[in-house]
């Protein structure tokens, strides 16, 4: 192995959980973000605090491939307990880096492998005194190492540490000997760089990395929500950590240290959901972040605020189910439930972020479309989306925005109509307006899950009843004409297959695009964005002969729900699936098509 | 719940209240619960208690749950928005109304099945919160609307109209708010208007999560000879510990007292309540004497109400939270976006 392959590689550490390997890591991707190369970290991290095995991959990318990569060149082997099954995923022609500090099985070898030993621990027991320091820089050594493996530019590296540790001069120090101590000893004992490397290239300025629950928390606070109620869950809470986090910088009075915002920690999803209902009624912007068990329970007030028609903002942050499942596993595999969650007849609108850019400004247009609609509007993410980090281009922000709240009557337009009715329809869209607690009598009405006619009084008539939820299928397709369109990518050859994804499927199918057509086979792609489907969704479908709908779920949701609302012919929805609770990789994509087209897959 | 419109008639006898309004303009739709229902008395004395309060009736959210108890908000005051949530979920729903928008006078009405069985896990978290509210719990021991089940209020031993004997040992709302750590807890009966009045106004101005428990007999399942919730054994096991007046903030304390017999407290806006003791030694603001006094009673079969237990001092949700003094909802957008310039900067490290 001796071709050079510059910016185009994959690069995988194993660790235990809770050694404090997170800081390295971020290091290590920041440093080759700043060389301007594309770039994403992955976490694979068992549901535990402390003590059992996690990884962290970084891709590298010259072609700006985003999904996971099945392929692993360099693998970083600091955890013995998993030696063996580290080394058997190193790709062909890889390299295995280890802490040479303690002997290594010799059953553990490979013959098409390079295995590169580095005394990592006893580098620093001989440099540094404190017990949990020597852990800690053990981490940042290996960065040095990776630094001249890869030839790693080590002047962004000192600079990204002095940035890091400004307020302590003292870590500064010991991660730079750190760092040093592992570019040295592979400097003198390896031939440096290896013949797969990194090298300065574009201009990474106007990208940022974020994960999507920090962008979706920042996309609350922008959208101007004021209170977050939650029930913590694997993997959403990093959302109401994010959002607590911009809160206190962005929304406590400097002078009276009062807050702008309000933060329930909940007993449980049920109660969350309640908060949320209580608070939008009241005519405050109100969200909450969770998971897919976090929408079972919150089910039944899902239906009433649909039945009631009160604004409220859901994400999901969807984790590997049935039931408790993998919390710390990533699938799309709630698309069934959110579109139709709850008892009766009821729908949902979704927006479908496919990274945190999405996912920021997907936060704000779900608070407009709520208010907008008064009805529950759920964000789907995913783990892959909300805990890992992504490499977008830079948010940005239209100071002129202001929030559209809907049709809310204020007390002086209370004050001119004659009567006030909560749910009379008066211009043909299937909204009807409402009013604010505390304000005026005269819009004083009466929120009840039980029968109510658009007067808003109580109801046993059939017919009023009847009115009442035709009306709210009025109000659906007004929805259709508000949320998002969808992302239609057109092949460069006139082709009749399709290929539909959505959320963090995209990057898979982006690149998947590129190795299929290579193959000489073609595809429109259309990345869906929203449900309910807006009308060139159907026509996307009706337009292709064969339509190939990528996503991670057993069941073939989003197929299921394209034949349910498309009412298209589903033998020509042909289903392609991921779903071992791993992100996609383009290589699922590949090979499920070709599968069905019968053409040799090329690995 | 049906809902009846119910006439509003002038009668010129009718005395205005400080803020020019009737009583009639405090009540709500006709009531459709069953003739000589407890909750309809609690209704009227819901009433009473806005109306000599003076509170504009659209500073008021009224919510409740489901049974029985919760139809009742449509009954009173009908220039107030109404939330009838579902089952057992009142107090969250009233979590969010306060968090939206702290200037709400909040008034939320369940009963024994919707915060005692179904709801037991958020009436504890209301009380936890010391959310500002007032939180009556309509208490007849049994599911009225699912045609008399026993509720986990019902006493051991008690009969049910069929005939079974209840086996299970009853849920106390009372002695179980005050060993969570409540604010404000204390019980009435809907045949005791005069006290029921006081305690909803003294409940009504606690500046945290007034807890009032109100036995409240259900004429049609459970007002039968071996209930221990029907309209007789309460009157016969009838038993105020104290004996409470209102004192609005304006008003000075005119009733005469001896001292050491009564205990005053005031309350955030200035008024006070004066605590008569009735039985020697009685002191609502002592929380482990009050709880050995409850447990004595309870082995006596005794009903005991009045204001058991208070301190009015720990703080409620928003003084917890340092909320802003304006309510979220009034908050302008201004003031929520931090804008393109700090959006910039945050991301600034982020590379």
């Amino acid at each position: 192995m001796s071709e050079i392959r510059v910016n185009d590689f994959v690069l995988k550490i194993g660790t235990v959980n809770g050694t404090g390997s997170a800081s390295a890591n971020s290091l290590l991707l920041k440093a080759l973000f700043r060389m301007g190369i594309p770039v994403t970290g992955k976490n694979l991290f068992p549901s535990n605090i402390q003590g059992l095995p996690t990884w962290y991959g970084i891709r590298a990318s010259k072609d700006g491939y985003m999904s996971r990569s099945l392929r692993v060149d360099i693998l970083v082997a600091m955890n013995a307990q998993t030696y063996q099954k580290d080394m058997q995923n190193l790709c062909s022609g890889g390299f295995l880096v280890y802490d040479s500090t303690w002997p290594r099985e010799r059953q553990l070898n490979r013959d098409d492998i390079t295995v590169l030993g580095v005394p990592l621990a006893k580098m620093c027991n001989e440099n540094f005194s404190d017990a949990r320091i020597r852990i800690l820089m053990k981490n940042i050594a290996y960065v040095g190492v990776l630094a001249a493996l890869l030839s790693i530019d080590t002047k962004v590296l000192r600079t990204l540490i002095e940035e890091t540790f400004a307020s302590k001069p003292k870590l500064i120090e010991s991660n730079l000997k750190a760092i040093n101590l592992g570019y040295n000893y592979a400097m003198e004992t390896f031939t440096c760089p290896l013949p797969i490397r990194a090298e300065t290239m574009g201009d990474n300025s106007k990208h940022i990395m974020i994960d999507g629950n920090s962008a979706a928390g920042l996309g609350c606070v922008y959208a101007g929500a004021t209170v977050g109620a939650w029930y913590p869950i694997t993997p959403s809470t990093g959302m109401m950590d994010a959002f607590k986090a911009y809160c206190k910088t962005y929304r406590i009075d400097p002078e009276t240290g009062q807050k702008n915002y309000v933060i329930v920690q909940a007993e449980d999803e049920l109660a969350a959901a309640g908060i949320v209902l209580g608070a939008n009624w009241v005519g405050a912007r109100a969200f909450t972040p969770t998971s897919g068990p976090g929408i079972s329970l919150m089910s039944e007030f899902i239906g009433f605020a649909y039945y009631t028609e009160i604004p409220s903002v859901f994400f999901n942050v969807q984790r590997v189910g049935p039931s408790t499942g993998m919390p710390t596993r990533t699938q799309q595999c709630d698309i069934m439930m959110c579109a139709y969650a709850s008892h009766g007849d009821t729908q949902h609108p979704m927006l479908l972020p496919a990274n945190p850019y999405e996912c920021f400004e997907m936060a704000v247009q779900a608070f407009d479309l709520s208010d907008h609609l008064q009805t529950p509007i759920f964000v789907l993410s995913d783990l892959d989306i909300g805990m890992n980090d992504w490499m977008i281009p830079e948010l940005s922000w239209d100071d002129s925005f202001r929030p559209n709240r809907g049709k809310v009557l204020r007390s002086e337009d209370v004050e001119k109509l004659e009567k006030f009715y909560r749910y009379l329809d008066t211009d043909g869209d299937g909204i009807a307006a409402r009013t604010l607690p505390g304000e005026n009598p005269k819009g004083a009405y009466f929120v009840r899950g039980s029968g109510h006619n658009k007067h808003g009084m109580y109801t046993e008539s059939s017919s009023e009843y009847k009115d009442l939820v035709d009306r709210l299928l009025v109000k659906w397709e007004t929805a259709k004409t508000l949320v998002p369109k969808p992302v239609i990518k057109s092949s460069a050859k006139e082709t009749r297959l399709g290929i539909i994804a959505y959320g963090s499927s995209d990057g898979a199918v982006l690149e998947a695009l590129d190795m299929l057509a290579t193959k000489g086979i073609h595809f429109d792609y259309m990345r869906v964005r929203a449900f309910p489907f807006c009308d060139e969704v159907t026509e996307f479908v009706e337009s292709h002969e064969t339509v190939f709908v990528v996503e991670q779920n057993r069941d073939a949701q989003m197929r299921s729900l394209l034949i349910l609302e498309t009412n298209t012919d589903a033998r020509k929805l042909v289903p392609v699936l991921h779903y071992n609770g791993m992100p996609i990789p383009s290589q699922c994509v590949v090979e499920g098509v070709c599968e069905h087209l019968q053409v040799e897959a090329v690995a | 719940m049906s809902f009846i419109r119910k006439p509003k008639i002038d009668l010129p006898s009718e005395r205005q209240n400080e803020i020019g309004l009737l009583k009639r303009d405090y009540e709500g739709g006709l009531s459709t619960l069953c003739a000589g229902c407890g909750h309809d008395s609690i209704t009227a004395a819901i009433v009473q208690a806005f109306w000599e309060l003076s509170i504009p009736p659209e500073k008021v959210i009224k919510l409740s749950g489901i049974g029985c108890s919760s139809k009742t908000p449509a009954y009173f005051m009908s220039g107030a928005h109404g939330f009838n949530s579902v089952h057992g979920r009142m107090p969250s729903v009233a979590t969010g109304a306060q968090a939206g928008n702290r200037d709400l006078i909040c008034i939320g009405v369940s009963g024994d099945g919707d915060s005692l069985s179904i709801g037991f896990g958020q009436f504890g978290h209301a009380v936890r919160r010391n959310l500002n509210m007032l939180y009556i719990i309509e208490n007849n021991g049994v599911y009225g609307l699912t045609k008399g089940q026993f509720s986990a209020a019902a006493d051991k031993g008690s009969r049910a109209k069929r005939g079974d004997i209840n086996q299970w040992k009853n849920i106390d709302p009372v002695s179980t708010a005050i060993s969570m750590g409540s604010s404000f807890v204390a019980r009435s009966f809907s045949g005791d208007r005069e006290q029921l009045v006081t305690l909803l106004k003294a409940g009504i101005m606690h500046p945290g999560c007034a807890i009032l428990d109100v036995v409240s007999p259900c004429v049609t399942f459970n007002n039968h000879l071996g209930s221990t919730k029907s309209y007789t054994y309460t009157r016969d096991h009838y038993h105020p510990a104290s004996q409470t007046d209102f004192v609005p903030h304006a008003n000075e304390i005119r009733a005469s007292y001896e001292e050491g017999e009564s205990i005053i407290v005031e309350l955030h806006d200035g008024s006070k309540l004066l605590l008569k003791k009735t039985d020697s030694g009685y002191d609502a603001t002592n929380r482990s004497s009050v709880m050995r006094y409850l447990e004595q009673q309870r082995a006596r079969g005794e009903v005991v109400t009045g204001l058991l237990y208070i301190n009015a001092e720990l703080p409620e949700m928003h003084k917890i939270y340092r909320t802003s003094e304006t309510a979220m909802k009034d908050l302008e957008y201004e003031q929520l976006n931090p804008g393109s310039e700090a959006l910039a900067k945050l991301q600034a490290g982020m590379r």
